[in-house]
This record gives structure tokens, sequence and C-alpha cells, in this order.
């Protein structure tokens, strides 16, 4: 990849041709056929080998324990998604579904930087996120089964996880919604006094939406503990970013509100980790908010309707060499914190995890009838 | 008793619940600084200051946002609308986000939300800003929907409505906030959302009006219990959801006669529910058809006398009345 190794040069970084998006890359052919540039892809790949000495001094700061829970939350919220796949092809899931598959290094990284009483919300993508705020497998896959056991008793399915115990403001199903009531959240939290920090998922194609930019003129206009992370998977459904976007930086666009701002490797956890915990910084030093412009990608379709017509295997499979599971392993061996026993470990402690959660599924009641009109009024 | 404007009843509302509750703040175009659009928000930025009296950018979608999830962070905010006809900017917010969240969250997050402002046509301000939206609203779930006709009822409603635990959407009207009344002056006034008032009595014919259709049927029952003898009952519902269709039910098997005015479009429109309700409930008692004034189905115009030609008044109620008793 000629073109490719020419951007490697550090000086490269600084020119257009820098793999956070900032100005768009010249004659992209891959963007008109609707795809991603695949010179972005090794881009992104030679960016994280440069950057992969201060992986490892950041895997060496963290607490080991820590580490083996962050690669295990990615490892359950990988299985968690196959299997719902899978049963989903069975029937025993009903409407949407949309899958966290590649995506799990921006949750994980993120969400384990907050404190339990920090306040979170997201998109429609939302059961491997729940999980890692604390709700049980069992609780998440009873919900998508549509049973009483769920978390909020069936009434949401894939796209409505919601936990006040565990802080947990739900999924939410209208694009780029949620981003103005996250928002809320952390004006309420400036308003009461605490130092809760609020973290407001949502995705690319979110930010054409005009919530986007009312939620972050409020936020930086009132100085609110808000941290805005854009999951960039490159694809609004099977539009790609390129085809929807006319300045392709997101991050960048926080600077219309003068609002701090990173790119993030979203195949990265640590680097996710390292982001967030500066924001988290700014927000309850100052009570400063950040958009956190996260890139991963999406290996699955859409939802579980989506046959992925719009892009190539080869693209799939170009980003699967960077897949962020594997690439956390590995650093977890170079840094000696983990071994190929201790991965097998963890591994199988997550199928017996989802099993047990199939199997509450399964055998969790149907809601009451009853239950139909409770709920609709407080 | 006070003799207030409706419009000082809300702000007296406003002020008493915002000393009471340390949760309750009130965010919207201009109602701080500049002391609200249509002023009833005057005096309260001087008394409490930045932290409860917020001005918010022109921003619909996003303040509205910021309070469903203000509100299910623990507050109790009431947000103004300049006028209803923004809303429609925001009705996102309200109606996919505060109107479910407690569904779908299976009763975990509660959005004790108020938002408010006026509803309906102003004064030749055409098209855009006279759009009467209860029915809109009151179609979904979740939400309550009320629309205060008298300075009492405005003050007693928005207390309740700010103490209530779901989103509520209460609709002014802008012609009536100089509208005088007697107003209560303790502080725990509160009139239950969900109860109809009975603002005449009458034994021959029932029309029931709310907001700014209630003081005109008053003056049309006066004219018809004058020219005709005939005796009128008016019935305001107050909140339109939920509805208190019993008082509506009791009325008509009393005068078997049912005149609706409303200040909508017909379409749909809420007197269409009560039409259905009572044809459910009291068909065997109905003497006549029911009978529906609304506005006309056209967007509203400008010229003062096409826009009058739109609106039910007095005269259009009266013909209406007269129609259902036969006269």
């Amino acid at each position: 990849m000629p073109k490719a190794a020419t951007r490697q040069k550090p000086e490269a970084k600084k020119t257009k041709a820098s793999a956070n998006g900032n100005g768009r890359p010249a004659d992209n052919a891959a963007a008109k056929s609707g795809g991603i540039d695949l010179a972005q892809i090794e881009l992104e790949k030679s960016e994280y080998l440069q950057r992969k000495a201060s992986q490892l001094e950041s895997i060496k700061r963290t607490d080991k324990k820590l580490l083996r829970e962050m690669l295990y939350q990615m490892v359950l919220g990988r299985i968690f998604e196959e299997k719902c796949a899978e049963v989903y092809r069975m029937g025993k899931i009903g409407g949407f579904c949309h899958l966290y598959i590649g995506q799990e290094a921006i949750g994980v990284g993120s969400m384990m930087a907050l404190k339990p009483t920090d306040m979170m919300i997201t998109s429609y993508r939302d059961h491997v996120q729940a999980m890692i705020k604390g709700l049980s497998p069992e609780s998440v896959m009873a919900e998508l089964y549509g049973k009483a056991g769920g978390c909020v008793g069936g009434k949401g399915g894939s796209m409505h996880m919601f936990s006040k115990e565990h802080e947990f403001y739900g999924g939410h199903g209208i694009v780029g919604g949620q981003i103005g009531v996250g928002m809320g959240m952390s004006f309420a939290a400036k308003y009461k006094g605490t130092d809760q920090v609020t973290l407001c998922f949502f995705g690319e194609a979110a930010v054409n939406q005009g919530i986007f930019h009312e939620s972050l003129n409020m936020a930086q206009l009132w100085k609110l503990p808000c941290i805005f992370i854009c999951e960039n998977n490159q694809y609004g459904m099977g539009t790609s970013q390129a085809r929807a976007m006319s300045s392709r930086s997101i991050a960048k666009k926080a600077d219309a509100f003068e609002m701090a701002n990173e790119f993030v490797d979203g195949m990265d956890v640590m680097a996710v980790r390292d982001a967030t915990i500066r924001a988290i910084e700014r927000a309850r030093r100052d009570g400063s908010p950040t958009l956190l412009e996260v890139r991963a990608y999406r290996y699955m379709g859409h939802s579980m309707s989506d046959p992925g017509n719009y892009r190539t295997r080869e693209e799939i499979a170009r980003y699967q060499e960077r897949d962020p599971i594997v690439l956390f392993k590995d650093s977890l061996k170079e840094a000696k914190v983990l071994t190929d026993k201790d991965f097998e470990k963890i591994h199988n402690e997550a199928v017996e995890a989802v099993q047990r959660a199939v199997q509450f599924a399964d055998e969790s009641p149907f809601p009451d009838e009853s239950a139909l009109l409770t709920d609709v009024y407080a | 008793m006070a003799v207030l404007t409706i419009r000082d009843a809300l702000n007296q509302a406003l002020r008493e619940e915002i000393l009471r509750d340390e949760n309750v703040f009130i965010m919207g175009e201009e109602v701080a600084e500049y002391d609200g659009a249509y002023k009833v928000t005057r005096g309260l930025w001087k008394e409490f200051g930045d932290k409860r009296v917020i001005d918010s950018p022109i921003t619909e979608l996003g303040f509205a946002a910021l309070g469903v999830g203000a509100a299910m962070a623990g507050l109790r905010p009431v947000i103004e609308f300049m006028t209803w006809n923004f809303s429609i900017l925001a009705s996102d917010q309200i109606i996919n986000h505060a109107a479910k969240m407690l569904y779908m969250s299976g009763g975990q997050f509660k959005v004790p939300i108020v938002f408010r402002g006026p509803n309906g046509s102003a004064f030749q301000v055409s098209s855009q800003h006279s759009q009467a939206l209860e029915a809109f609203y009151a179609n979904f779930p979740g939400l309550k929907v009320v629309m205060p006709s008298t300075p009492a009822d405005a003050k007693g409603l928005l207390k309740s409505a700010i103490r209530d635990d779901n989103p509520i959407v209460f609709l002014e009207q802008e012609r009536m906030y100089g509208n005088k009344g007697e107003v209560p002056e303790d502080e725990d006034f509160l009139i239950p959302l969900g109860v109809a008032d009975i603002k005449r009595e009458g034994t021959d014919c029932t029309i029931v009006a709310r907001s700014m259709t209630v003081p005109l049927a008053l003056q049309a029952a006066e004219r018809i219990q004058t020219e005709y003898g005939v005796s009128v009952e008016v019935i305001d519902p107050r909140t339109i959801k939920p509805l208190d269709i019993d008082t509506i039910i009791d009325s008509v098997k009393k005068t078997n006669r049912l005149v609706i005015a409303e200040e909508s479009h017909a379409f749909a429109s809420v007197g269409a529910e009560i039409t259905y309700q009572v044809m459910d409930h009291a068909f065997d008692y109905l003497d006549a058809p029911v009978k529906r004034l609304s506005c006309a189905e056209a967007p509203m115009p400008y010229a003062k006398n096409l826009e009058a030609l739109a609106l039910p008044d007095v005269d259009k109620i009266v013909a209406a009345v007269k129609d259902v008793c036969y006269l």
C-alpha cells in the first residue's frame, strides 16, 4: 500500500490525509461507490502501531483486575451479541435488533472509567452498554425475549433497556433524541450540585440531526458536565458517512461551539479509556463538556434485517484485522498482564454467563396481560 | 379573594411553586430578563435569579429535551414555549420521549415536566402562529393536556400540573391573558387534573367549551336565556386528558342536547372524541344530533374579517344551540 505508506510519515498527520477525518480524502473512489476508502483503514492501522507504545504504558498504569474486567466485558458483549443473532434467527427475539459487534471497545473503554453514580444514556444499540453499566445479562436477554424478567418487564425490547438503579437512562429509538436528554441529565447534575458526569452516546448519523447542534450549543453555553460520545461506526444504516456528511471530522464540529474535543481510535480500548478520563476530569473540575469522536466499525448489518449489500467483504475483513478484542488481548499479553490460559478462562466465563442468560430468558414468563396498561401514567 | 388576570394568576402559581420546591425551575425563550414574551413570568427572574428562571436560546427541540432529561434526573422543569406553534419543533421530545419514558422504562423513570404557553389563535398573527394543538397532543398516551379558561382555574391547574409526576401539556390562550377573575390566595389552592367544571347550570341544552370558547359559550347562554327562555348548561372540561366525561354525560342525560365549541380544526378533534363518547354512553338520551363548532378547515388567514369568519363566535354558538333545540 504505497499510498498509505507515504501517509505514515509523522508530518502527514497534520495534512488533510490524517485518519481522523479532518478533511475529506481527495478523489475518494470508495466513498463514491458507497463504501469506505481502504486507504483510510490502512492509515488507522499505521497510526495505531505508532501509538502502541503509549497504549502499553497506559496498560501498565491501570489496575490489573480492572484490565481483566474490561477484557471480560468486551468478550461478554461479543458473545452475548453473537447469541442474540443466533436466537433472533430462531424467532426468539422480535422487532429490531441492533448489534454492537465491533464496537465493544467504545462502551468498555468509556463506561468503565465512570463512577457507579455517573449517568449514561444511549441509542438503540444498547444491549452491551446496559451490561457494562451493571445490568445482568439475564435481565437484558429476558428483555430481548419480551419476558417479565426483562429489565423493563418486556415493555421496551432491544432498543429500550433502562435501569434507574444503575443510572442507566436508557436506550432510545429516535436517532439523536437522546443527545438532548443526556444534556438535560447533566443540567440536573449541575443544578443539584452533584459531581455526576453524564456519558451521552450516539452514532455518527445522529450528528446530522438538529438536536446534536442544539444540545452541544447549550452544553457549552452553560458549561454542563456532559461527555458526548459519537460512536462513529461509519454507516447510518446503509449510507456511509461520506455520502451523508459534508464535513467529515465530527470531533472538529465541536469547534463551532468552542467545545473541547478529541478524535479517538475506537478499536483501541485504552485510547478510549484515556480520552474519557481526560473528559471526565474536565467535567468534574470545570463542569465543562467534551465531544469525543470514537471511530470503530460495525461488523454486522445496521440491524438483524440488514443484509449489508452496501459494502464489500474486503472492507469488513480489513477492519476485522484490527479487531478491538484481539488488539487488547495481544497488548495485555505483551504487557505480561494476561496469558492465553487466562483468556481462555475469561472466554469460558462469558460463554457460561450468556448460557445462563438464555436459560433465564427462556424460563421467564411472558408479562402478565395486566401490564399492558400499567406505567402509562405515574 | 383577589381579582387577577389569567396572566397574573399563572405568574402567582409559578412563583409559589418555585418557592415551595427547590427542584422547580422555568426555562424558555425570553422568560427571564425580558420578563416573558407575554409577561407571564414577569418579575420572577429578578426575584429568583439565573438558577431558577432561565433564558434559553431559540432552540425548542433542544430545551424541551433538556427539560425531559432534567425531569428524569429528579428536577421539575416548567418549559415555556413562546407559543405552542413552536412546540411542533419540539414534538419529538414531547411525544417520543416525555410521553413514553415511564412506560418504556417499565415504570422506572418518571418525567415530571410542564410544557406551557399560549395555544390557538391570537390577534391576526396568521397561519403559523394560530394553531390549537390540543387534539394533537391528547392523542398520545402518557401526556396530560390541560386548558384553563379562568384566572382561578389557571392558577389551580398550573400548580397541580407542576406537582404532578407526569408530563403535562398546559395550553393557555393569548387572547385571554388579560381576562380577570377572582383567585383564591391560598398557597395550596389546587384544582385537580381531570375534573370538569360546570361554568353555568342549565336544563335544556349542554355546551361543552374549553379555553377561548368558554366565555363565548357563557355569553351565548345568556343571550339564549333572554331571547328564547332556553336554559343552557356550560361545561368546561378544563383538562382534555384525562377527560371528565362523566360530568358531560350527566349533563347530557339531563338536557338531552349537546353543542361543542372549540377553537381547533374539526377533523379528529377533541369535539369528535366527546361526540363519540356521548354516543357510546348516552345515545338514548339525545333528542338531537350533536352539533360541533370548530375552526374553519383552512390555515388561519391574516385578514381580520377572514380570521373572525374562521373562528367560533357567540352568534355561531347561539345558532348551533337553536339548531339542536329546533328553535
